[in-house]
């Protein structure tokens, strides 16, 4: 659409897209996008460092495994905020998505797959209403979600008690728990690790094409992107729908792993907004990289890990976390103008701008 | 349009222009405020009906009570919430500050009427103090409210989390007795004064030349400084009282519950109540518009709500359910009007440009 034609302009690259491949390469690691790789690298490091056995490839593999339901929810986060709104509703789906799946499916075989197209018919569902409400309603999403977060949540809990209901069967526990047995280096294949890099790929490839080109454009310029053609009531309602479909995706990997209780899940959606700060994207939307919030995902998991084998209480990992993502922001918001653009005074870490001095113009152009 | 001969009839048209423009936006300007009021008189009314039909009366004593305690915690934070809205910012880090405050207020009092004054001092000073820390992050290293609140609000959290587990200290007779008292057994002190820091921030919004800057960086921060507002003092000014209200609230908390507890201000959802409440009570989310008469409409919305559930002996996760379908059919309702409202001038420009321009065509 009319977005690849502005990345690839034939007159004057941009400078991101100057140069080899490794000076490329050099220039995205300087990046907040690019910066979280380094620190995973670091962090990595340094918890093989604090305890070698972490390094070996059957226990990474594990890692990688437990990190994935926070990696995927991070990826489904950072669709709505690079569209420039935040989803807080997160948490409240993946709790319904647990409860759904230890009631409905129970010790029945055969209600798995009915509960799978249940869970993802409702995520899509919670997500429709979310970015409906944002876009034509104009409730602000922060709010909208807030909503759906309280209404969903105790709804939950209303319906369980607040209390653990329900036992999924074990072949539907295995897709968070299992994973392929006898794989030569690394012992175990976890499912969630093939799941992970699965909606990756299928990510990378989606924010590639036309509609991941003009999620960027509609969170960096809401209004040009609608005057360059882009339905951006559809776009921002669709981020809104991979979100809650990814939290959908996090919630069937923690039945395996948490169990069935209405609380599993709860926090998620702040988390899931951490990783994806750390990853440099910006919130207020048009700014940072889909596998970044994976790897920002990965880097705060692997601090949590790194705080546990230094044996630090676990209570201070909440001061860590809110350390980390304060500092985060703060260099990000002075680091993105660097890759992007030779010299420019203002850091683009403003909010987004106000929709409403852009309209009168356009709108007088019209009559 | 710099012809001479068009002037009369431009004239004549900018002064129609600016006469069609002043009782509109007057109108609109009441109706925004009016508005949360209607909706709170018709929550009022349905929970007059719905209390009579569980054999109660709304209008007791003992409820006009409960709904105005209820009221008060949440008012004084939402007021202070109203004031980081304005300027463009956002608190999330409040239920931690609160729940900071009762426990450093309760330690430090120890149960005796002599440790007050140096206890309230201390745990609105700390609350000062975090409240610059945010500011600061917001206004001088540009972290974006959200992330500064949020960062703050789990630093807090993790140090509450390690260094208190269960109640902690214990409120002075005087303070409980503040907690129980009020006039006439109708209006509890503390609404008072929930009402007179409403009152006191309202002057300081409208008189001051600290509201008006206020309003101006939460408009645009870019134009306000080029303009010549110093925005830093403002944004850190808005925070600090933020944190200080949060600190107040919480010493009312206290003054009810006897103790410090390291969980009540997270068990109360502060953070994401008082966003709801202001942000129901008309202020715009992005900043630069609302007032804190709307926020306690918003809030009184909550309390009365709150208080027919309770008579109603609603399941207490059932009343999520129902706040959050609230939260969204409101401001729904209301986020519809204030898209349309603009400044006047456009405003004004709009509805009467399609006879202007014929006009200036044909002439």
């Amino acid at each position: 659409m009319s977005a690849t034609t502005t990345t690839a302009a034939p007159g004057r690259s941009l400078p991101a897209t100057e140069g080899s491949l490794v000076q490329r390469a050099l220039r995205g690691a300087v990046t907040p996008g690019g910066a979280v790789f380094i620190l995973v690298a670091i962090l990595f490091l340094a918890v093989v460092a604090a305890n070698p056995s972490f390094g070996e490839p059957p226990q990474l593999i594990r890692f990688i495994g437990r990190t994935a339901p926070i990696a995927i929810a991070a990826m489904g986060q950072y669709y709505v905020i690079v569209s420039g709104e935040f989803d807080l509703s997160m948490g409240a789906v993946i709790a319904t998505q647990v409860v759904i799946a230890g009631n409905y499916i129970g010790q029945d075989e055969g209600r798995v797959l009915p509960a799978l197209v249940l869970m993802v018919a409702i995520g899509a569902v919670v997500g429709l209403v979310n970015g409906l409400g944002t876009t034509l309603l104009k409730v602000p999403s922060f709010i909208v979600t807030l909503g759906t977060m309280l209404a969903l949540g105790g709804l939950v809990r209303f319906l369980t008690g607040g209390a653990a209901t329900g036992n999924p069967v074990d072949s539907f526990r295995e897709i968070g728990r299992g994973g392929i047995q006898d794989v030569p280096v690394l012992e175990v294949l976890p499912y969630p690790v093939i799941i992970l890099v699965v909606i990756m790929i299928g990510g990378v490839l989606l924010m590639r094409s036309p509609f991941g080109r003009t999620i960027v454009a509609t969170g960096d310029n809401p209004d040009a992107a609608g005057l360059a053609g882009a339905h951006v009531w559809w776009v921002k309602t669709r981020a809104f729908m991979l979100s809650s479909l990814s939290a959908t995706v996090a919630g069937i990997l923690l039945v395996g792993y948490a169990g069935v209780h209405p609380s599993v899940g709860s926090g998620y959606e702040f988390t899931a907004i951490t990783a994806v700060v750390l990853g440099g994207v910006v919130l207020g939307g048009g700014r940072g990289w889909l596998l970044s919030a994976a790897a920002g995902a990965f880097a705060l998991e692997l601090l949590f890990s790194f705080l546990n084998f230094q044996e630090v209480e676990s209570t201070w990992r909440p001061t860590v976390q809110g350390v980390i993502i304060i500092l985060a922001v703060a260099a990000a918001g002075r680091a993105w103008s660097f890759g992007r653009r030779p010299s420019r005074t203002s850091p683009p870490a403003a909010p987004a701008p106000p929709s409403t001095p852009a309209r009168p113009g356009t709108e007088t152009g019209e009559n | 349009m710099s012809a001479t001969a068009a002037k009369v009839p431009e004239t004549e048209e900018s002064v129609r222009r600016r006469r069609a423009a002043r009782p509109k936006d007057a109108k609109r300007r009441l109706g925004s405020t009016a508005l949360i009021y209607l909706v709170l008189a018709g929550v009022v009314v349905a929970s007059v009906v719905l209390t009579a039909v569980e054999g109660r009366n709304f209008f007791s004593q003992g409820n006009i009570w409960a709904v105005l305690t209820a009221m008060s915690v949440l008012g004084l934070i939402a007021i202070g919430q109203t004031l980081v809205i304005l300027v463009g910012s956002l608190d999330l880090s409040v239920p931690y500050v609160v729940s900071l405050a009762t426990v450093i207020a309760a330690g430090g009092m120890k149960g005796l009427d002599g440790n007050i004054p140096a206890a309230l001092v201390n745990t609105l000073a700390v609350c000062a103090v975090i409240g610059l820390v945010m500011g600061l992050l917001v206004s001088v290293l540009h972290v974006h409210g959200f992330i500064a609140s949020l960062g703050i609000g789990l630093i807090v959290s993790g140090y509450l989390g390690t260094n208190y587990q269960g109640s902690h200290g214990s409120a002075a007779p005087d303070l409980r007795l503040l907690g129980r008292s009020g006039i006439a057994g109708w209006i509890p002190t503390a609404f008072l004064i929930m009402l007179a820091g409403a009152v006191l921030v309202t002057l300081m919004l409208r008189y001051t030349r600290l509201g008006h800057h206020l309003y101006a960086i939460g408009g645009n921060r870019e134009v306000a400084r080029m303009s010549g507002v110093r925005t830093v003092m403002p944004v850190v000014a808005a925070h600090v009282l933020c944190s200080v209200l949060a600190g107040v609230a919480a010493l009312l908390l206290l003054s009810r519950t006897g103790v410090g507890s390291p969980t009540i201000g997270s068990q109360g959802r502060y953070d994401l109540l008082s966003i709801a409440a202001v942000v129901l009570g008309g202020t715009l989310l992005a900043g630069g518009k609302g007032s804190v008469i709307g926020t306690i409409g918003g809030v009184a919305i909550f309390a009365v709500l709150d208080n027919v559930m309770g008579v109603m002996q609603v399941n207490p996760f059932l009343k999520d359910f129902v706040r959050g379908l609230v939260i969204v059919l409101a401001v729904a309702v209301y986020a519809r009007r204030s898209v349309v409202r603009r400044p006047p001038r456009f405003g004004a420009t709009r509805t009467v440009l399609p006879g202007s321009s014929t006009q200036q065509e044909s002439a």
